[in-house]
């Protein structure tokens, strides 16, 4: 089961206090439109601050939206919902309960099995990510690799129709990441769930991305789609090191680049303070 | 150079050598053995003391007898039933008052810190009382709960609340935001979410509470004893020193201690195995 999730006109505002201790107004995401695909792996990358875990947060129902709609399947989002898993950069485990245990709560909270059937589908699940000899082992017993796994195999369990992941990976070494990167894809292509993954690195976006979506900041909007056409297929075959990633990554590369630009331009970073805070 | 700094910075394998390998770094051979000597030699060494310094006359043996006479007296008293009375007596007050406590003070902690308004409106009244030293109170509650055994409850309860509250409020108060975002998100009810996410993340800081608390019991008690009382350590050891019954008195003495400990050791051993989860 997949859906597709639609974003339009989408405003969200915090309230915040600047330096000077006076309260304001911070206008995070701005008139934001995004369709994904049911069923589509689709990355967002943006620059740090440009609200890509807002747009997350969002999707997930954990937070409303000051305007705008968003969409899930045929349903209105207004509150989280077990048709959305969410996978989070800091693992999120519950240190006092097992690989196994972590699992298992996640389907508690789903409701409808037994006893029996939960350990059944933890051990399933556990066995996808490739941690069923770990189930048994404490989260500080795993390392950062093996926490985020559990914590795949946790938001994959009850079978969301929607896979939301915020900077997952961020934390690992380059070596967990880039194993975890091609268990991620051939996770994706087994269940078939629709993915957004976020993340801020190009090389990541680019590699897991069916399509890429990169966000200007302040406030954030989509500024394109960059739709990635890889063949991932070949096991033996470096994707990396292919003229097609380069490219896609000199894309996406630029993309974000003249963002930054604008940023480091003085007298336009001012006037978009200005812009942000009016 | 400092034996702690030393320790600290010891040659180990990091944790991902450790990891790797599947191992964990041990201590250096025979530093348990030694540390384990060390500390009876302390004990040993202080009833040594104890011993001798009334023998060879640097204190005056009738105020402090030779610890073989306490130890003979803590005999002559355990064989009479006379100390179980008394150890009861304390024991009951001190567990009732206690688990009086914990059942107040932990649903409570956990409202305060769960609902503002709760937060609010208690927390001015609530940091007045704790301000206000426990025996300080004995003759209120005395005046309004009589003398018998529910006044001194009453105040081993009032001694034990505080330490659970406020260790409660600051554990549930402080537990990971990001399990609660992903309770939220697994669309967990508040009920739920308190059972299985906040009450087990709060156990290990509510119970440093209980810890303490569990040494208030006994504290506090003794002393009330003192004050009002027919029967307990406390009550039997301002009689014995009343009635010139020093070694007795000792006796009564070195059993608090051995209750406190019981009480402590005891607290330790079932949060260890509450939190064998921990590194």
């Amino acid at each position: 089961m997949s859906s597709a999730i639609e974003l339009d006109g989408v405003r969200q505002v915090f309230h915040v206090r600047d330096r000077q201790g006076r309260r304001q107004q911070f206008v995070a995401l701005e008139g934001l439109d995004l369709s994904i695909r049911a069923g589509e792996l689709f990355v967002l990358v943006g620059p740090s601050g440009c609200g890509k875990s807002t747009v997350l947060d969002l999707i997930s129902g954990l937070n409303r939206p000051a305007a705008g709609s968003i969409r899930v399947g045929d349903r209105v989002v207004d509150q989280p919902g077990l048709d959305r898993g969410f996978v989070f950069q800091q693992y999120t485990l519950l240190p006092w309960r097992t690989a196994q245990g972590n699992v298992e709560f996640a389907l508690e909270a789903a409701g409808g099995l037994s006893r029996r059937e939960r350990r059944e589908r933890a051990r399933q699940y556990l066995d996808l990510v490739g941690l069923d000899e770990f189930a048994d082992r404490y989260p500080h017993e795993l390392s950062g690799g093996m926490k985020q796994r559990v914590a795949i195999a946790r938001s994959l369990s009850y079978e969301p129709e929607v896979l939301l992941m915020d900077e997952p990976y961020g934390a690992l070494d380059a070596q967990t990441r880039e194993r975890l990167q091609r268990e991620l894809l051939a996770i994706w292509r087994r269940t078939g769930t629709t993915i957004v993954f976020i993340t801020h690195d190009i090389d990541e976006a680019v590699f897991l991305g069916q399509r890429v979506g990169v966000m200007s900041s302040r406030p954030g909007r989509i500024k394109a789609v960059v739709d990635i056409d890889l063949d991932r297929d070949h096991p033996d075959q470096d994707v990396r090191s292919t003229p097609e990633f380069a490219r896609h990554r000199h894309q996406v590369w630029s993309l974000l680049r003249s963002d930054l630009e604008t940023v480091d331009d003085p007298a336009r970073a001012e006037a978009e303070e200005v812009g942000r805070v009016a | 150079m400092p034996d702690l700094l030393l320790e600290r910075t010891a040659a180990r394998p990091n944790p991902r050598q450790e990891e790797a390998a599947e191992v964990t770094a041990a201590p250096r051979l025979g530093t348990g053995l030694a540390s384990l000597a060390r500390g009876l030699t302390g004990i040993v060494l202080l009833a040594a003391i104890w011993e001798i310094a009334p023998r060879v006359g640097l204190v005056n043996d009738y105020f402090v007898p030779p610890l073989s006479q306490v130890a003979q007296a803590w005999w002559d008293l355990a064989r009479s039933g006379e100390l179980l009375r008394h150890l009861e007596a304390s024991v009951v007050r001190s567990a009732t008052g206690f688990g009086l406590a914990l059942a107040l003070a932990i649903p409570l902690g956990a409202a305060v810190a769960w609902y503002r308004p709760v937060r609010e409106v208690l927390t001015p009244p609530l940091e007045l009382f704790r301000n206000t030293a426990a025996l300080a109170l004995l003759p209120v509650f005395v005046l309004i709960l009589g003398i018998g055994e529910t006044s001194k409850i009453a105040i081993v309860t009032y001694a034990c609340f505080f330490p659970v509250l406020l260790n409660t409020i600051s554990g549930v108060g402080n537990v990971d935001p990001q399990l609660l975002r992903s309770a939220r998100v697994l669309g967990l009810s508040p009920v739920a979410t308190f059972r299985k996410v906040v009450f087990p993340a709060a156990l290990p800081t509510i119970f440093t509470g209980i810890r303490i608390a569990g040494a208030a019991a006994v504290l506090v008690l003794i002393a009330a004893e003192m004050i009002g009382a027919t029967a307990g350590l406390g009550y039997f050891i301002n009689y014995a020193q009343n009635n010139f019954l020093i070694a007795p008195m000792y006796a009564a003495i070195l059993t608090t201690s051995a209750l406190g400990l019981a009480v402590n050791y005891g607290l330790v051993a079932l949060e260890r195995r509450l939190s064998r989860w921990r590194a």
